[in-house]
C-alpha cells in the first residue's frame, strides 16, 4: 500500500501584491499514498484550498505557482500543458466542492450532468452511458436512480446534491479524489452519511482521497493521515491518530484544544440561576406562501407549540438542523417576526400581542447577536454609529452613549479606536465582538445568540465563546444560544431544547441529553457528531 | 488565550483608491464621457463670455452665414444671430433641464422604491402598481399630452420629464431594498428599536446609493433627449429662449440651404447623451462587485 500516488514538492504560490502576506502557500510538501485518505486541515487563510486547486489546475488567474512540483504518476501536473491536464481531470483526478448547488448546473438534469463527464472523455456510446449513469447514482446511495436522473438540482436536498457531485467525480474511476470541504454546508446527520459514503467508496475502489477540512472532528472520523496548515505553511504531518492524541506543533495543540467537546456525563453545570425572566408558552409560527397570484398555497409550520422558562445567569441552548425552526423562534422572541399564537412573558409581561410602538421601550431588555459578522453590521456606518444609534434613538444623550460605547468596546476586548472605524476594517472575529458590543449597549436582561459563532474559525470561535461567558457573568444575563453545533451547545448551555420540524422533541441538561438521549431523533443527532467515536475512545 | 488582535486586519482604503474607483478610471469610454461632459458644460456656461456676440444680437449683414464666417465660428441663423452663442445658451437650458429633471425623478423614484421595498405588504404592492401604471403609458405620448395641457416653461418641462422617468429608479431601488431588508444589519436595527423612517433613510438608503447613481446618470441622458424631443415638436421650450431641441425645430425648414443649423445642435445633443451613457455604463460596471470575483 505504501506507493506514493501524488507527491507535492516545495509548492509555492504567490499572492498578488498588497495582500497581507507574500505567498498563499510556501514550500508545501506532502505525499499522498495509494489507497489512503489524507486530510489537510487548517483555518481560513491557511492555504489548504489553494493547495488543492493547484493540484487540480484550477487556480484563479490572480494566483501564480512560482515554485514546486506536483508529481502524479511520474508526471508534474503543474508543468503539463492545459490540454493534457484537462484530459487528466475527471479521468484520473476529480474534485468535489463545498457547495454542491453552485457546482451543479441549475438548468441541466442531474442525469445529464453525470452523462456529460462520460461523454466529454469519450466513454462508451449513448446506451452504455445511460446504464452507467444509473449505476453511478445507485452507487452513491441515491434512491430510485431512474427518477433522480431526471431531476433538476433544485429539487434535491443538500445531501442528495453532494451525492450527485460524488457520482460525477467517480464517473471515470479516478485514482485521486480531491474533496474541498464537501460536508461543511451540510447538516450534521447528512454530513455523517456523506463521510460514511466517501469512506466506503474509497475502500471499495482503493482510491486515494485528499480531504480538505477545518474540523478536527471530521479528521478523526475519516483520515488515515493528516497535514496541518497554518498561514500557507505545513506545520505538522502525521498519522491521524497520532496527531489527534499527541500533537507536536504548538499551532496544532492550540487548534485541538479549541475544538469544543461534549461535556462529561456527570457534569451537571453550575447553580440554578437567578430570577425567572422569560417564560414562553405554546408559541406558534406558520408561514404561508403562495406561488403567484392564483397559485397553490404552501404552509410551513416553522414553530409549533414551543414552551420553556429561562432564568437570569442561565443559558438555554436551542439545537437543530436547518429548517428545524430554531432561527425563526429566535426572531419571533425578538419580535422581528410576528408570532401566530402563544405567550412570551418577559418579566411577567406578555409581549406577544404588543405592536411595535408599544414594544419599542422594552426592546433594550432583550437583545440579539447575529450569525453573519459580515452582514450584521451596516457597511456604510462607522462602528461607533452602529453602537450608539440604538441608545440615542431610545433617548440616551449622545455624550453618554459615546462614553458607554468606549466602555463596552473595552469589555469585549477591542481597542477604543475601533469607534471611528468601519466594519470592513475588521476581521470576522472582531466584527462578532462588535455585534456583541452592540447588544450590550442597552444592558439587556436577555441575550439571544443566533448561530453567533458558526461562521468563525475554531480558535476564534473559542475566544468568542469565552467572551460570551464572561459578559454573561458580568451582566447577569439570561442567554438563549441557538446553534446547529451540538458540541458548542454542550459546552455553553445549562439546558438544551432539541428542535425538529418546528417542535421541541426533547429537552434537558446537556450531560443527560448527549449521554442518555431518550428520543430517536436526538440519538441520531448525537451519533452524527463528527469525531465522537475517536474522542470517547481517547 | 490569544487576543482579538491576532485576527488579520484588512487595510483600510480611501474611497479614491478603492477597487470601484480603479475600475471606473480604468474604463476608457467612461473617462471619455467624463471629459466630453466637462468640456460641454464648460463651453455652455463659460464659453459665452469669450464670444463677441450674445445670443440675441442680430447681424443683418451676415444672415445664413456658414460656419467659420468671420467671427461666427458655427455660422449664423436666418435672423443673423450667432449660432455658437445660441448653441451655448441653449446648452445651458438643456443641461439644466436635464439635471433638474434627473434630480426630481431620482428623489421621487428613490423614496418610492425604498418605502415600497422596506415596507412591502399592501403599501409596497400599491406603490409598485402605481409604478407599473406609469410605465404602461408610452412616455412620449404622456409627455406630449401633458405638454399640450400646460403652459410650457422650463420648470414645467422639467417636471413633466421627471414625472415620466422616475419609475425605473423606483423599480431598481425597490428590488435592491427588498434584498437588503432581510440582511442581518437591518434586523439588528429593528432589534435596537429604531423607527422605520430612520431604518429606511439612514440604514438602507446609503446602501442603495450605487444603484441610484447609475440610474441617475442614465436618466440625465434620457431627460436631455426628451427635452430635445418635445422642444423639436414645438411643445417644449419656446423661442426666443433657445434650447437644443427648438434649435432643431427652427432649422428644419432650411435643412437643404443651411444644414449647419441642424447639424450643430444635433451633434451637441448626441455628444451629451452619448457621454452620459458612457459614464452611466462605466459606473454600473465599476459598482458591480461581481467583477472583483476572480475564481474562488
Amino acid at each position: 500500500m505504501d506507493e506514493v500516488l501524488l507527491s507535492v514538492r516545495d509548492l509555492t504560490i504567490a499572492l498578488p501584491a498588497k495582500m497581507d502576506r507574500a505567498h498563499a502557500v510556501e514550500g508545501v510538501s506532502l505525499d499522498l499514498m495509494r489507497g489512503e485518505i489524507l486530510c489537510i486541515i487548517g483555518e481560513s487563510g491557511s492555504g489548504k484550498s489553494v493547495t488543492a486547486s493547484a493540484v487540480m489546475g484550477l487556480l484563479p488567474p490572480t494566483l501564480q505557482v512560482t515554485r514546486g512540483q506536483a508529481l502524479f504518476g511520474g508526471r508534474d501536473l503543474l508543468a503539463l500543458p492545459e490540454s493534457e491536464r484537462r484530459a487528466l481531470r475527471g479521468r484520473s483526478v476529480s474534485m468535489i466542492f463545498q457547495d454542491p448547488l453552485s457546482a451543479l448546473n441549475p438548468l441541466m438534469t442531474v442525469g445529464a450532468q453525470v452523462d456529460e463527464v462520460l461523454w466529454a472523455h469519450g466513454w462508451g456510446d449513448r446506451a452504455k452511458r445511460a446504464a452507467k449513469v444509473q449505476a453511478l447514482l445507485a452507487e452513491v446511495g441515491l434512491p430510485d436512480p431512474p427518477l433522480i436522473a431526471r431531476q433538476y438540482p433544485f429539487r434535491l436536498s443538500g445531501g442528495q446534491r453532494q451525492r450527485v457531485m460524488i457520482a460525477i467525480a467517480l464517473a471515470l474511476d479516478p485514482d485521486l479524489l480531491i474533496a474541498d470541504e464537501p460536508t461543511t454546508a451540510l447538516d450534521v446527520t447528512t454530513q455523517a452519511q456523506i463521510l460514511e459514503l466517501i469512506r466506503t467508496i474509497q475502500r471499495r475502489k482503493g482510491m486515494s482521497v485528499m480531504f480538505i477540512t477545518h474540523d478536527f472532528g471530521v479528521v478523526a472520523d475519516i483520515a488515515d493521515r493528516v497535514v496541518v496548515m497554518e498561514k500557507g505553511l505545513v506545520v505538522e504531518t502525521g498519522a491521524a491518530a497520532a496527531v489527534l492524541t499527541d500533537p507536536q506543533a504548538p499551532y496544532t495543540k492550540r487548534l485541538i484544544a479549541a475544538v469544543p467537546r461534549l461535556r462529561a456525563a456527570g457534569d451537571s453545570g453550575t447553580g440554578t440561576g437567578g430570577a425567572l425572566i422569560l417564560k414562553v408558552e405554546g408559541l406558534h409560527k406558520t408561514y404561508e406562501s403562495r406561488s403567484g397570484f392564483l397559485g397553490r398555497k404552501r404552509v410551513v409550520r416553522a414553530v409549533q407549540d414551543v414552551g420553556f422558562e429561562l432564568r437570569r445567569s442561565r443559558t438555554l441552548g436551542v439545537v437543530g438542523e436547518s429548517g428545524s425552526g430554531k432561527s425563526t423562534m429566535g426572531r419571533v422572541l425578538m419580535k422581528l417576526i410576528e408570532a401566530d399564537g402563544g405567550r412570551i412573558l418577559l418579566d411577567g409581561q406578555d409581549i406577544l400581542p404588543m405592536d411595535e410602538r408599544a414594544f419599542r421601550p422594552l426592546r433594550p431588555r432583550i437583545q440579539m447577536v447575529f450569525q453573519d459578522p459580515f452582514a450584521s453590521l451596516n457597511p456604510r456606518q462607522s462602528v461607533g454609529t452602529s453602537l450608539i444609534v440604538g441608545p440615542v434613538a431610545q433617548g440616551m444623550p449622545r455624550a453618554q452613549a459615546r462614553a458607554k460605547a468606549a466602555e463596552i468596546l473595552r469589555q469585549v476586548g477591542l481597542d477604543p479606536t475601533a469607534y471611528e472605524r468601519f466594519p470592513h476594517e475588521f476581521s470576522g472575529g472582531q466584527r462578532q465582538r462588535i455585534g456583541i458590543a452592540r447588544a450590550l449597549m442597552f444592558e439587556p436582561e436577555v441575550l439571544i445568540a443566533d448561530e453567533a459563532v458558526s461562521a468563525l474559525d475554531v480558535s476564534i470561535q473559542a475566544q468568542i465563546l469565552d467572551l460570551l461567558k464572561r459578559v454573561q457573568r458580568e451582566h447577569d444575563l439570561a442567554m438563549i444560544f441557538i446553534t446547529h453545533d451540538l458540541r458548542v451547545a454542550s459546552q455553553v448551555c445549562d439546558e438544551i431544547l432539541v428542535m425538529h420540524q418546528g417542535r421541541v422533541v426533547e429537552s434537558g441538561p446537556p450531560a443527560r441529553l448527549f449521554h442518555a438521549p431518550v428520543e430517536d431523533y436526538t440519538r441520531r443527532l448525537v451519533a452524527a457528531i463528527p469525531g465522537r467515536g475517536a474522542r470517547d475512545a481517547a | 488565550m490569544s487576543d482579538a488582535t491576532l485576527d488579520t486586519l484588512a487595510a483600510p482604503v480611501p474611497w479614491w483608491r478603492s477597487r470601484t474607483m480603479q475600475r471606473f478610471v480604468g474604463n476608457r469610454l467612461a473617462m471619455l464621457g467624463l471629459v466630453l461632459i466637462t468640456a460641454l458644460t464648460l463651453a455652455c456656461f463659460v464659453g459665452p463670455w469669450f464670444l463677441p456676440f450674445d445670443e440675441f444680437y442680430i447681424d443683418l449683414r451676415a444672415r445664413f452665414a456658414p460656419p467659420m464666417t468671420g467671427a461666427h465660428i458655427f455660422g449664423t441663423d436666418p435672423l443673423g444671430r450667432d449660432l455658437a452663442a445660441r448653441l451655448f445658451h441653449a446648452g445651458q437650458v438643456s443641461l439644466l433641464v436635464g439635471f433638474a429633471a434627473m434630480l426630481m425623478s431620482t428623489v421621487l423614484g428613490t423614496v418610492v422604491g425604498v418605502v415600497a421595498g422596506y415596507r412591502g405588504g399592501w403599501l409596497g404592492a400599491v406603490l409598485m402598481r402605481i409604478v407599473d401604471a406609469f410605465l404602461s403609458f408610452p412616455s412620449i405620448f404622456l409627455l406630449l399630452v401633458l405638454a399640450a395641457l400646460v403652459r410650457p416653461s422650463p420648470l414645467m418641462i422639467t417636471i413633466i420629464i421627471a414625472v415620466t422617468s422616475w419609475m425605473e429608479v423606483a423599480r431598481l431601488v425597490e428590488a435592491e431594498t427588498r434584498t437588503l431588508r432581510d440582511q442581518e444589519f437591518v434586523m439588528a436595527a429593528r432589534m435596537l428599536g429604531l423607527p422605520a423612517a430612520r431604518i429606511m433613510f439612514r440604514e438602507l438608503l446609503p446602501n442603495v446609493v450605487g444603484v441610484v447613481i447609475v440610474a441617475a446618470t442614465l436618466t440625465v441622458a434620457r431627460a436631455i433627449l426628451l427635452e430635445a424631443y418635445i422642444s423639436y415638436l414645438g411643445y417644449g421650450i419656446q423661442q426666443p429662449l433657445p434650447s437644443w431641441g427648438n434649435m432643431l425645430n427652427s432649422a428644419q425648414q432650411y435643412l437643404a440651404d443651411a444644414p449647419w443649423l441642424a447639424v450643430v445642435p444635433g451633434v451637441a445633443i448626441t455628444l451629451a447623451v452619448t457621454a452620459f451613457n458612457f459614464i452611466g455604463n462605466g459606473l454600473r460596471d465599476a459598482l458591480d462587485v461581481r467583477s472583483d470575483m476572480v475564481g474562488a
